[in-house]
């Protein structure tokens, strides 16, 4: 009797069941780009394929800076229903690529030159074995500090270029009544912000040894607690509410003129842009003083999976889309990074993004480019997330500078 | 104590039953609360909200945010806001109920009214599974699903929401099937009744109660989740719980918090309906059976 | 063990009735063993594995579980665990005894509170997690309404605070089911026999000695019930801490699903992961069994 029943219920829901299976000449785009802005940048990729007759099955997953996504992704390739295409950030695509589970781009790659137009310390996370698995879109850099240009007329204060100068300029402001530092208390926000310190501490050489060569003198060392210490001395200038507070509140309070500065990522740029500000008028950007001539980044990429047939055209068909100039112009206005080739004119960009692309080349010119620690560009998700708990725990409070940098040791440790 | 007109067994003076009142009002402004915060603040510009005071009523009232998230705000690529979404989640959600509140009432009744050897093991393994953390079920599952070519739709979704709702739903209607007379089975035994015919006269006509509790505990369970319909059902069969964190989890843009409180209630709808309008029964099924064990 | 209805009839057609139920129930049986207890196999046997991003069947023995017990955050998420399960099972029992005595005295307007007390059950923390992270959040939330109420002195920033953060967390989880446990003993409650406390009342029993003599101890299916509910949330409970606080401030409130979740699926160790898991059912084991064997061997008299 239950069986009659549930083929009835089988047949009528087989009307009005849709089920997200893409057909072959469809890329499926798994993703975490839902917000406004970003969903429109993508769509001009999507509009691109369909003017080349490509459709485009959207699987978008929010949440967790795309963790969510990730966990939706292993879900799919161990039921062996990979999408066509995976937003991704650095290492993942590598444990992919490892996993065997990414096709291999090279003849479009080679065709359009992309090794010569992408920065080398992008193409380590496109790459696996010397095979192209992922088309890059952006490079954020994440060593930005954002400022309130009225605030700092008001206060006389010029643009820092040195770490005593940037807390100067920060003291000013707190004595003024201002918030001194904009920032969210949220473990990602306090890596991003301590990527840059330890930047600006030791330089590309002592950020390099320990958080990209997990070396442990490195990492348990002076300098390690020097920059846990200037975290301390930053903690000073935080406003009490900073727990747990979102990255994008903490850019309004720059916009709106109650705080000073904020370090965050280049996309902070796109909440100054919606609340009608201009770069270089309203708002300022510069390096985190001490980080100057170096760039800490993110890159978004695609990473193709392994499809058969005519998807596997369609895939090529998209890498080729996210390579375009056109596309890498469009998408990074609206995103606020600036575009993964350094080949592009800058001529669309504003202030922010010009500075952006020049001191991009600069950096992947002089070997200063680095990925970040903060957001998975240094080493894989275990160490990365085993740095997050002693970052941020020592913000809070839990430890000193010197079992901060003991802490880190071990936690890396643990986490290899 | 006064000599109350209540027919109520407990008697209560006066002064006592101004403070109950008072209690009830307050412990009931605080569940308001929460709800209150969102709807006084998806009707009030987002500019209003950015400003600070989130219990001030609007100044300016608007239903844009409303429709915003019904219709317009931007899910994935395309703008096309919860509704989509709406209509799977129903789709999703009627068989799974249905068909995990079948087999509960078909095991509740087989495990008190045809008790065999091993019953009682059986009925706690099946207890047992309520208590599973569904993280780890996720890449397995996926396997499975993937095996039997289910992946990413639907169905998939409805057979992993039945197979998670058994515990439960066999429980209630067990407890609840444990304090059905006997006698009465037996009688329709003797005139010649059989299994099923005893299961569809003499058994369902009487659970009405109980199918409430078990279909409103089944139908909030599977319509707020949240894991299983992001990891087998994403993209275009996603649940509505799955649109909604698109929208209010967005990662590196501008959060329109009025938009987020409104998707959030409409997310909420049909849940809360059901709560408030079988609310009574709820509380008249577990009346009925499954807290008296 | 059991009373069988039909021992003296033993036709053919009598014999297909008795194997009839045990069909029926069969592909229940065999869903849960499979789905249920054959994943949970699975995730041990992962446990002992170096699985990291995917499952892998590299043994390892027991390094995933010595690893475990020495990263501090799993610390925290026991010590959290047992903190929240604690309060947030006796305070819902409490609140929800105290709810539902008071409105079984034929309280006008029950029919508008009860659905009031109820309806945060309906909803998931996605829900409303934004709505308590502003309420609790002392910048815009309740602190500083009774600051522009001139309540100056006010404060509230629990979330804010490592230590306390915890209890911030109970009070919206607290929030969330109260209001069902209500209900259970609501209907606890309607469900005694009048004539019971009628006896009681004439013998002179007061107020106080009817509930603590007569009433709670009927109660006592009610009790349990509400237990195994509010346990099986308490170790599930995950999308209120993402919501709320994101485990945070620091790692002052992670929980072990939290955990399992992160090392599962975020950090790539999987192992690790699984082991975590392991222990969480083992300790739901170590309280469930036992009371589920309580309870089914008295239902059998």
């Amino acid at each position: 009797m239950r069986s009659i029943l549930s083929v009835k219920a089988a047949a009528v829901l087989a009307t009005c069941i849709s089920t997200s299976t893409a057909s072959a000449q469809d890329v499926e785009v798994l993703h975490w780009w839902t917000s406004g802005g970003e969903a429109a940048a993508l769509s001009v990729l999507r509009e691109d394929l369909s003017e080349s007759g490509y459709g485009w099955v959207d699987m978008p997953v929010a949440g967790g800076g795309g963790s969510d996504a990730m966990t939706v992704l292993r879900a799919r390739v161990t039921a062996g229903n990979p999408p066509t295409a995976v937003q991704m950030l650095g290492f993942a695509i590598q444990d992919w690529a490892k996993e065997g589970a990414l096709s291999n781009l090279n003849d479009l790659a080679n065709e359009q030159n992309w090794s010569t137009v992408v920065p080398s310390a992008l193409q380590a996370f496109s790459t696996y074995s010397a095979n192209w698995v992922a088309a890059p879109v952006n490079v954020h850099s994440t060593n930005w500090v954002w400022a309130n240009s009225k605030i700092m007329a008001e206060l006389g204060i010029e643009q820092p270029t040195s770490w005593e100068s940037f807390i100067a300029a920060m003291q000013a402001a707190k004595d003024a009544g201002y918030t001194a530092l904009a920032h969210g208390g949220q473990a990602w926000q306090e890596a991003t912000v301590f990527d840059s310190v330890a930047m600006g501490v030791g330089g590309p050489a002592f950020y390099k040894a320990a958080f990209i060569d997990l070396d442990s003198d490195a990492l348990g060392g002076a300098q390690m607690v020097e920059a846990f210490e200037r975290m301390e001395t930053l903690r000073g200038f935080v406003d009490e509410n900073f727990s747990g507070r979102d990255w994008n509140l903490a850019t309004a309070m720059v916009i709106n003129g109650e705080a000073l500065f904020q370090i965050m990522g280049d996309w902070a740029k796109g909440e100054f842009v919606n609340a009608g500000q201009t770069a270089g008028e309203e708002f300022k950007c510069f390096r985190v003083p001490g980080s100057d001539g170096t760039v800490t980044f993110n890159s978004d990429q695609f990473a193709m999976f392994k499809v058969e047939g005519s998807a596997a055209e369609a895939q090529l068909a998209m890498a080729s889309a996210v390579m375009s100039p056109e596309f890498q112009v469009a998408f990074n206005i609206v995103k606020g990074s600036v575009p993964a080739r350094t080949d592009i004119s800058d001529e669309e960009f504003d202030a922010c993004g010009k500075l952006g692309m020049a001191q991009l080349a600069q950096a992947a010119a002089s070997g200063n480019l680095f990925g970040s620690m903060a957001h998975g560009h240094a080493n894989t998700p275990s160490i990365q997330n085993a740095m997050y708990d002693v970052i941020t725990a020592h913000f809070n409070g839990e430890y000193d500078a010197a079992t901060a940098a003991a802490e880190l040791v071990t936690a890396v440790e643990l986490a290899k | 104590m006064t000599v109350a007109a209540q027919e109520n067994i407990v008697r209560t003076s006066q002064s006592v039953r101004v403070g109950i009142y008072l209690a009830l009002i307050v412990f009931a402004l605080f569940y308001l609360l929460p709800f209150g915060i969102m709807v006084i603040n998806s009707v009030k510009p987002l500019i209003e909200i950015t400003e600070g005071n989130m219990i001030a009523l609007p100044r300016e009232w608007t239903i844009d945010p409303w429709l915003s998230a019904w219709s317009t705000a931007q899910i994935g690529v395309e703008p096309t806001g919860l509704r989509p979404y709406f209509v799977n989640s129903i789709v999703m959600a009627l068989p799974a109920v249905a068909i995990s509140t079948a087999l509960g009432a078909i095991n509740g009744y087989i495990l008190t009214k045809w008790q065999f050897r091993g019953a009682t093991l059986i009925f706690g393994l099946l207890l047992f599974s309520c208590f599973i953390p569904f993280q780890i079920v996720l890449i397995p599952m996926a396997r499975v699903l993937g095996v039997l070519n289910i992946a990413g739709t639907t169905y998939g979704l409805i057979l992993v929401h039945v197979v998670y709702g058994l515990g439960f739903s066999t429980l209630f209607f067990r407890n609840f099937y444990a304090a059905f007379p006997n006698e009465l089975v037996r009688a329709a035994q003797i005139d010649g009744a059989g299994f099923f015919r005893i299961f569809w006269r003499i058994m369902l006509p009487s659970s009405g109660p109980i199918l409430a509790v078990c279909c409103i505990w089944q139908f909030t369970n599977i319509w707020n989740d949240f894991l299983f319909g992001a990891s087998f059902a994403s993209g275009s069969a996603a649940p509505m719980t799955v649109s909604l964190n698109n929208l209010v989890n967005s990662s590196t843009g501008v959060r329109e918090y009025n938009v987020h409180f409104a998707g959030a209630i409409l997310a909420a709808g049909p849940t809360l309906l059901v709560y408030i309008i079988a609310g009574r029964y709820f509380v008249r099924g577990l009346m009925a059976g499954s807290v008296k064990g | 063990m059991s009373m069988n209805l039909t021992t003296t009839d033993q036709d053919l057609k009598t014999r297909l009735q008795n194997w009839l139920p045990k069909i029926v129930l069969a592909p229940s049986f065999g869903l849960v063993v499979f789905f249920v207890y054959g994943f949970i196999a699975f995730t041990l046997y992962l446990s002992f594995t170096n699985s990291r991003m995917l499952p892998s069947y590299e043994w390892v023995g027991w390094q995933n579980y010595e690893r475990l017990f020495q990263i501090r955050e799993w610390d925290i998420a026991l010590n959290n665990l047992v903190i929240f399960a604690i309060l947030y099972i006796s305070i819902c029992t409490v609140i929800g005894l105290i709810l539902a005595v008071f409105l079984d005295q034929k309280i006008r307007g029950e029919g508008v509170l009860r659905p009031i007390f109820l309806y945060p059950m309906a909803l998931s923390f996605i829900v409303t997690g934004t709505a308590w992270k502003w309420f609790l959040d002392p910048a815009i939330g309740i602190e500083n309404t009774f600051h522009l109420w001139g309540w100056q002195s006010f404060s509230f920033d629990w979330i804010k605070d490592r230590d306390m953060a915890i209890y911030a967390i109970v009070i919206a989880a607290v929030w969330q089911s109260s209001g069902f446990v209500m209900a259970m003993f609501l209907a606890g409650l309607r469900g005694i026999d009048d004539e019971l406390l009628k006896a009681a009342q004439i013998d002179g029993a007061s107020n106080f000695n009817l509930y603590r003599r007569i009433i709670l101890p009927q109660l006592r299916p009610a009790f349990l019930s509400a237990f195994v509910i509010l346990g099986h949330l308490a170790i599930k409970s995950y999308d209120l801490v993402i919501a709320l606080t994101g485990g945070g401030p620091g790692n002052a409130t992670a929980l072990p699903a939290t955990f399992m979740y992160s090392y599962s699926f975020t950090r790539n160790q999987m192992g690790i992961g699984s082991a975590s898991a392991v222990i969480m059912l083992l300790t739901i084991s170590a309280i469930m069994v036992p009371y589920l064997y309580a309870e089914l061997n008295e239902k059998k008299r």
